[in-house]
């Protein structure tokens, strides 16, 4: 019989090689060296299993001893995450990698917008999870010690002065010990600790080691051979498949959950994770190392059963089977696998936990508490440290009076299935996370308080035993008398195995209200984004989200970090960067690359929520969030309206002050215009005015005159009257037709007829004849326009020509013409024509060609063009030709197109 | 695949179905593991019932499929460690 002294003595040893084995693993990962131990896939896949512990390693064999295969499920479930690791673990252990992320908390608070709340959500939920898992390891440590107490099996271990509740307390120092020296060294690099991955990997093949020599002693030593073996299985009173197909796949799944959400798992899983290679590699080696673990668990119930006492305690047959047979090497070495597991499940569930805790709670709190932010003076890393330290006290302490308050009772088996239960509710927010960008920080909020809620009411509290938590009432009548809150029959559906029931209500009501909230509800600018690098996180790495620290100081945002993360690393960190940017210094430019990569490595030792938030008060207000950047976007596009709108304003300004200036110019003329117009008028009715004054005084003063001066002075005046009441006439004629007071009287009639009757009006009576030559061609087309304007414009040509054509034999010739636009009539003459210069003024009022006799007043050109102007017409001058040559345009509109007319051209 | 080629070569052709093979593993697991609920259980006997499955037998065909899982998702790795460690682009799952 071993002594309890002896097994102490022995512990302690063990402790002992494994501090100089982590201590000597820290020193070569400080040094560089050893890196290929180290970082090697072995290494990887052993620290995987923490997932097994002491409810593994005692609680499997009392599983299988009261319940046969079903104990199988908790493996099954974790080697088809493995073996299905292209699925699921890839994508974790990536965005692990790329978000460097130091928990489960800190990585659903990452993708749903680095949420504080559901950080601290998250982090309350594993430590409630997780605590009965650590008192079952207090537990079962303790229950093995007693076994070796106790001379008698499953004697009254008071008899021997042998105190459970010392030894667990004892038990729970030591591993708090280990973990505070271990866990909390360093506080950088991913949240890797080297150390304590290589004391978990000897652990590990520690309890494989025990447990293989146990089986193989039972197997070939007790049962005599693998044949035999299975007889006596067969033969046994669990000789028979005797599982319920609910719980069968309940648990499996329930398993599978678990081990993707146990804070445990994830941190030796995603955390330590070196090589994304690795889990390739441990995708058949753990699945290998779990089923040499399940092995001989039937075996050795079977057996044990057999052989040992009725009445002894299944759990422990892994134990009291060697020492009953006085193997007392192997059931040291026995107890050593036992109590490996449960250290090594304590110390890395303490550090993920306390992690989570330090991270997301008391680092906010103390963040919150000074106001003065990160810059101030004053060592954050102390603090982070001292609040991790402080944190795995209080939850191995959490884990000590939960084993004290539960007085030790209950299977193994019951208390791990609960604490699955519990973590697995992260499954639905986890997974959600990294497959479905419509993931909302609300819906993992509800999703998550649901599930943990009904957890906590049906599988929780109905644990600690009726009128324990809940009364008996609630059991048999629901929550406050409401028949469908009944913890094991919720909704009124009974007959469910209690696991099963309490793990499909719990996990589906979770994911259903996960997924309803998130269809209804919107995720704000963040919270898209890092959904969007989560979801696709294995098509690239790049980061989007940043900074723009213009106004952060790259020395404050020095002094914090060197706080963070050590003055050293610090200082490597931004020499890097400041030689990557092309600086000869030790500070790099705050370009918002190099702020988010500073926050990626504070993120690594404090978590991403709170490493964001003191970036955040360094860069102060110009932390580009993307609702700041959104809001910036608003106020620049306002701005751009508003300028453009200033633009378009100046514009039709400058438009209306040149059309005022032109309008300025145009009157200053008009008024030149009317200056000379009147000094040309008073000066052309001043000069017939005079002779018919001087010649009326003749005729009133000059008492006898001839009768023939009488006559001939009378005529001159009469001849000067008509001249006076032509011009008046043609004033009269060219104000009406410039003030467009006129009134066109429109008619129809031939060209050839409006010709003849100008032709009849200015040829009679002329002192000599003219010659004028009509040439043929388009002298039908009828013309619909006011005639007897046109008629008068004709007069005036033709009389102009008449006039001022001093050929020999003058002679005109028009030539009406149809074009595009109309019809075109030219009067071209054969005298000398009109001086170049004066083209441009021939038709200006009283204007006269130089050299003119004759009475004209020089109204005729003028009034021609007004009524061209308004009959939609022209009429211009031509140049380049012999003579003097006009050129009249009418419009399409001013022929007559109707048929009518049509046929009468035709005629 | 719009990007790609739409046929590969003969050793890209297969270096694709072996990555199909590391997908579909999972699901033959779950499969074969979820064979025992098609099992009579011994607790609803009386007359007629079948025979409940011996234990041994449950035994060996737990741990066989376990066995030959573990030993498919080796060869599997053997085969596909260099083409599995970087980030496939024809992964079905990598866009939204």
């Amino acid at each position: 019989m071993v002594a309890l002294n002896q097994l102490v003595l022995v512990c302690l040893a063990y402790v002992v090689f494994l501090f100089g084995v982590a201590f000597l693993a820290e020193r070569a990962a400080l040094r560089g060296r050893g890196g290929a131990l180290l970082r090697s896939p072995i290494v990887y896949t052993l620290s995987l299993s923490i997932y097994c512990t002491a409810w593994t390693f005692y609680g499997a064999v009392g599983y299988a001893a009261r319940s046969g295969l079903e104990y199988l499920t908790i493996y099954l479930g974790p080697s088809l995450v493995m073996i299905g690791w292209w699925w699921g673990l890839r994508r974790l252990v990536r965005i692990g990698r790329s978000q460097r992320v130091t928990s489960i908390a800190d990585l659903i608070s990452s993708r749903y917008g680095k949420s504080n709340v559901l950080a601290i959500a998250v982090t309350l939920m594993a430590v409630i999870g997780v605590t009965p898992y650590i008192a079952l390891q207090l537990q079962s440590v303790v229950l093995s010690l007693s076994i070796f107490a106790a001379p008698e099996m499953g004697a009254n271990q008071s008899e021997s002065g042998f105190s459970a509740a010392k030894a667990a307390f004892w038990v729970a120092a030591g591993l708090a010990v280990f973990t505070v020296l271990f866990g909390t060294r360093n506080l950088n690099v991913n949240e890797r600790h080297h150390g304590v991955v290589i004391a978990v990997a000897v652990e590990a093949v520690v309890k494989l080691v025990a447990l293989l020599a146990v089986g193989i002693f039972v197997v070939w030593g007790l049962a005599g051979g693998m044949g035999q073996t299975l007889e006596r299985i067969d033969a046994a009173e669990i000789g028979a498949w005797d599982v319920q197909g609910s719980r069968w796949v309940a648990l499996t799944m329930l398993s599978a959950a678990a081990f993707l959400c146990l804070p445990r798992m994830f941190q030796v899983m995603v955390v330590e994770n070196d090589d994304e290679r690795h889990l390739q590699i441990a995708s058949w080696a753990f699945p290998a190392y779990l089923m040499l673990m399940s092995l001989f668990v039937v075996p050795i119930a079977v057996v044990g059963l057999d052989i040992l006492p009725a009445g002894s305690n299944p759990d422990l047959f892994v134990l009291s089977l060697p020492l009953s047979q006085n193997q007392n090497g192997l059931a040291m070495l026995s107890f050593l696998g036992g109590f490996s597991s449960a250290t090594s499940m304590v110390i890395v569930a303490t550090l993920a936990l306390s992690t989570m805790v330090s991270n997301h709670i008391v680092m906010p709190v103390w963040l919150a508490v000074r106001q003065g932010g990160a810059t101030q003076s004053g060592d954050v890393r102390s603090v982070v440290i001292r609040a991790r330290r402080l944190s795995i006290l209080f939850i191995i302490s959490l884990g000590f009076f939960y084993y004290r308050a539960s007085g030790g009772s209950g299977a193994l088996a019951a208390i791990g299935t609960i604490s699955f239960g519990g973590v697995a509710q992260f499954l639905p927010a986890l997974m959600g996370g990294i497959f479905w960008r419509g993931a909302t920080r609300l819906g993992a909020l509800c999703g998550l308080g649901t599930g943990f809620a009904l957890w906590f009411f049906t599988m929780l509290l109905p644990s600690f035993g009726v009128d324990a938590a809940l009364s008996k009432e609630v059991f048999e009548q629901g929550l406050m008398g409401l028949s469908w809150l009944r913890p094991h029959a919720l909704f009124g559906i009974e007959g469910l195995d209690p696991t099963v029931h309490a793990v499909v209500w719990s996990l589906a009501l979770n994911t259903l209200v996960f997924l309803f909230v998130s269809i209804f509800t919107f995720p704000d600018p963040i919270e898209r984004l890092q959904g969007a690098q989560f979801v696709n996180v294995l098509e690239h790495g790049a980061p989007t989200r940043g900074w723009t620290a213009s106004v952060a100081g790259s020395e404050d945002l020095m002094i914090m970090s060197q706080r963070i993360l050590g003055a050293s690393e610090a200082q490597a960190f931004f020499r890097a960067e400041a030689k990557a940017q092309g600086l000869a210094g030790h500070l790099p430019e705050p370009t918002p690359t190099f702020v988010q990569g500073l926050e990626r490595e504070l993120a690594a030792s404090v978590g991403a929520a709170t490493a964001h938030a003191m970036v955040s008060q360094i860069v102060g207000g110009t932390s580009v969030s993307v609702q700041d950047l959104l809001a910036v976007a608003d106020e620049s596009a306002q701005m751009l309206e508003y300028s453009s709108q200033l633009e378009l304003k100046s514009r039709e300004l400058s438009e209306t002050a040149a059309q005022l200036r032109a309008a300025n110019e145009k009157l200053t003329q008009l008024s030149l215009q009317k200056d000379a117009f009147l000094s040309q008028i008073s000066h052309e009715l001043r000069t017939p005015m005079t002779s018919i004054r001087s010649f009326s005084e003749i005729l009133r003063d000059a008492g006898a005159m001839e009768e023939a001066d009488k006559t001939r002075y009378a005529s001159i005046i009469h001849s000067e009257t008509i001249r006076l009441t032509r011009l008046l006439d043609d004033l009269l004629d060219l104000s009406v037709l410039e003030n467009g007071q006129v009134s066109l009287h429109l008619g129809q009639e031939p060209l050839y007829s409006v010709l003849d009757r100008a032709l009849t009006t200015s040829l009679a009576g002329a002192e000599r004849a003219m010659q004028v030559e009509i040439t043929p061609g388009a002298e039908n087309v009828v013309l619909n326009t006011d005639l007897d304007r046109l008629v008068q414009v004709f007069i005036n040509l033709i009389s102009n020509a008449q006039k001022y054509c001093h050929a020999d034999i003058p002679k005109l010739i028009i030539t009406p013409q149809i074009t595009e636009r109309g019809l075109s009539i030219d009067f071209v003459d054969n005298g000398e024509g009109i001086a170049t210069d004066e083209h441009a003024v021939i038709f200006e009022k009283f204007y006269r060609v130089t050299g003119a006799q004759g009475d004209g007043a020089g109204l005729g050109l003028a009034i021609c063009q007004e009524i061209m102007a308004r009959l939609g017409g022209q009429i211009a001058y031509l140049k380049g030709r012999s003579g003097a040559a006009f050129r009249v345009s009418l419009p399409n509109a001013a022929l007559d197109n109707s048929p009518r007319a049509k046929a009468t051209v035709a005629s | 695949m719009p990007d790609g080629p739409l046929f590969l070569e003969r050793q890209s052709y297969r270096q694709r179905r072996l990555m199909d093979a590391v997908r579909l593993l999972p699901v033959l697991g779950l499969m074969l593991w979820m064979v025992p609920l098609a099992w009579p259980l011994a607790q609803s006997g009386g007359e007629g019932a079948q025979d409940p499955v011996p234990m041994s037998v449950a035994l060996k065909y737990l741990f066989g499929v376990w066995g030959a899982l573990v030993l498919t998702s080796w060869l599997l790795w053997r085969r596909t460690a260099t083409v599995a460690a970087p980030a496939d682009p024809a992964d079905p799952h990598a866009s939204d």
